[in-house]
């Protein structure tokens, strides 16, 4: 049982998420290799992952037509590695969930999707039902195509290895898409599915400037990152990649304050795998209480700024 | 141009699901069930674009039993869809199977665009689109928050971890929707009640030569561990005295 694991990277450096993906994949119980398929800083990439504990070997695939990951191109690239291969593995990030399912058809197989515990060599739990329920599912197919929640596999460690960098190559450019540009949020605060600490906010935040004034400042002083429910990034207080929740990230902090959320099923399964959750909000049926250790009744513009000055 | 829309029947989004006594699965006996909201945001998008005059026809598409096609598929045509294909089964049907079922059609309708929802919001599991369009051989633009056809391509912006994402794909594609693409309508009354003459085929997984046995096997389905609720804090000092206490902060 060998794994291929896909590699989520970005400017030369690793995505956390893939260092958990390592360990996902080695709990399959055999050696695993890391891809790194992408452009001019797919080297750097590359020589990071053979840092990585247990990894055996890396595979760099450095062509233009990767440098953005997309699906059309990186697809048959995998594909065309499977030979080789028991399993493929890949973050359940943006990126791996936009080639994996693609990848998975390709050979004929159905993905296992965002995983949360490896039960045996071809049996996983997943969650279904925005978290509500878990599944322990088990494949039939010869070969597996996974993706795995970051949140649930502890990472493997970036340094210790010392894994040989193999360059491979694939057919490049499908021709049927290209990159036309990325607007990135720039921030110097911690990545969100990664941080420690996170304070995220509502729709009770009213609009963009007071969520800033309000939830910035706490955020600053315990060096957390910012993140948001739905109803907060619809109404334009906040960017996209901020929602945390089902279909937005998965996190799991040591410490989540939800403020001014009320704490939908859907905002829930983003979160509720936190350590420990504060939640400040005005209303004491709001369900988020029903999963927070320490809950605040409180209107947040007067109890935020309080507990801003007083930590 | 031709758009199609794959939809599909789920639990009501507001429901928790409960879980059968013996692990076997899901209980959906009498619970609400609706079009996935994905789904309704993806036909939207399809009903806007032919609106303003760059498609002709939209079709939409269900697998799943009758309630499929007699709930689903009505309200996609009440909503705004032309036609309606059935595809009946009782059985469950997994992402890889869909994907091969759609196929099929797309190769029978040919439309330009197969716009459908990034997940199902009951198994998921968020990769159908992404098999259709690598079994079709055609580019793929998941989790759109915009759609701009522009000759025989479309730009479609993406909702990725980083920020919004611009790509430009050549037609056909196959688009999956985010929860920014569109507000969907309600549909009007006249609508809802003129949605039953339009037309609506149906059919079976074995028109079209697809085996939909599954892959994977669901052996259990568990309650997750549940959450205590912890304690309601007096004021902003207790919180902030507990918190330094469990070495939170
Ligand atoms: C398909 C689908 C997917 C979804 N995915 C997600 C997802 O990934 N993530 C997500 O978050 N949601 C998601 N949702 C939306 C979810 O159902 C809820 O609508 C959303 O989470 C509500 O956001 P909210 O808690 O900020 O707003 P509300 O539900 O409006 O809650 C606002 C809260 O603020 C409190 N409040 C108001 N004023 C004050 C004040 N002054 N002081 C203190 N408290 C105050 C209120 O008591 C209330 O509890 C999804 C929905 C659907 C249909
Ligand atoms: N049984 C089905 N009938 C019609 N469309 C489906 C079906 N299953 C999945 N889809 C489509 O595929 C999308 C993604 O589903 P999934 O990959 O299961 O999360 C959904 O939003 C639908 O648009």
């Amino acid at each position: 049982m060998t794994s291929l694991v896909l590699a989520d990277h970005e400017g030369g450096t690793l995505n956390p998420a893939t260092l958990a993906t390592v360990t996902a994949a080695a709990a399959l119980g055999g050696p695993v290799h890391v891809l790194v398929a992408g452009g001019g800083d797919a080297t750097a990439a590359a020589d990071a992952a053979a840092k990585v504990a247990g990894v055996e070997k890396v595979l760099l695939a450095s062509d233009a037509a990767y440098a953005h990951q997309l699906a059309e191109n990186v697809a048959p690239l995998v594909a065309g590695l499977m030979d080789g291969y028991d399993a493929f593995l890949a973050s359940a990030t943006t990126t791996g969930k936009n080639i994996a399912p693609r990848v998975a058809a390709l050979m004929d197989v159905m993905q296992v999707s965002d995983i949360i515990g490896v039960e045996g060599p071809k049996t996983f739990t997943r969650p279904i039902y925005a978290g509500n329920a878990i599944a322990t599912v088990e494949s039939s197919d010869a070969k597996l195509v996974i993706t795995v929640r970051g949140t649930a596999f502890d990472k493997a460690a970036a340094e210790g290895g010392s894994a040989a960098v193999e360059n491979v190559s694939g057919a490049g450019d499908a021709g049927l898409s290209s990159f036309v540009g990325l607007e990135a949020v720039k921030s110097d605060r911690p990545e969100l599915t990664s941080a420690g600490t996170i304070v995220s906010g509502g729709r009770a935040l009213k609009d963009g400037p007071t969520f800033e004034q309000v939830i910035t400042p706490l955020a600053d002083k315990l060096g957390a990152a910012i993140g948001a429910s739905r109803a907060a990034v619809d109404a334009g207080y906040v960017p996209n990649d901020y929602q945390v929740g089902q279909t937005g990230k998965i996190v799991a902090p040591e410490l989540y304050i939800a403020v001014g959320i009320s704490g939908a099923i859907q905002h829930l399964a983003g979160m509720k795998d936190s350590k420990v959750i504060v939640a400040i909000n005005k209303d004491p049926d709001a369900p988020i209480f029903q999963v927070a250790d320490l809950g605040l009744v409180a209107d947040l513009f007067q109890a935020v700024p309080e507990l801003t000055e007083k930590l | 141009m031709k758009i199609l829309v794959p939809v599909k029947r789920v639990i009501d989004y507001n429901l928790k699901p409960r879980i059968k006594a013996d692990g076997s699965g899901v209980d959906l006996a009498n619970i609400k069930m609706s079009m996935n909201p994905f789904d309704e945001i993806a036909l939207e998008e399809a009903v806007r674009i032919k609106e303003a005059g760059k498609a002709e026809e939209v079709v939409a598409v269900s697998i799943g039993p009758a309630k499929a096609g007699s709930d689903t598929l009505k309200s996609a045509r009440a909503i705004g869809a032309d036609r309606a294909i059935h595809v009946e089964t009782d059985e469950e049907v997994e992402p890889l199977a869909v994907a091969k079922i759609l196929k099929a059609i797309v190769d029978e309708e040919q439309p330009q665009l197969v716009i459908m929802g990034k997940q199902a919001i009951d198994d998921d599991n968020n990769q159908t689109g992404q098999m259709l369009a690598a079994l079709l051989g055609r580019p793929q633009g998941t989790f759109a928050s915009k759609v701009e056809i522009d000759g025989d391509h479309v730009a479609v912006t993406r909702e990725v971890d980083g920020g919004l994402e611009t790509v430009r794909l050549a037609l056909p594609a196959v688009v999956t929707t985010d929860l920014r693409l569109n507000e969907p309508r309600f549909p009007a009354l006249p609508n809802i009640i003129k949605a039953a003459k339009k037309p609506m085929s149906t059919k079976s997984p074995a028109d079209y030569g697809v085996d939909t046995a599954p892959r994977l096997k669901t052996l259990k389905v568990a309650e997750p561990p549940v959450r205590q609720a912890g304690e309601i804090v007096p004021d902003v000092d207790t919180l902030v005295a507990k918190l330094k206490a469990m070495g939170a902060v």
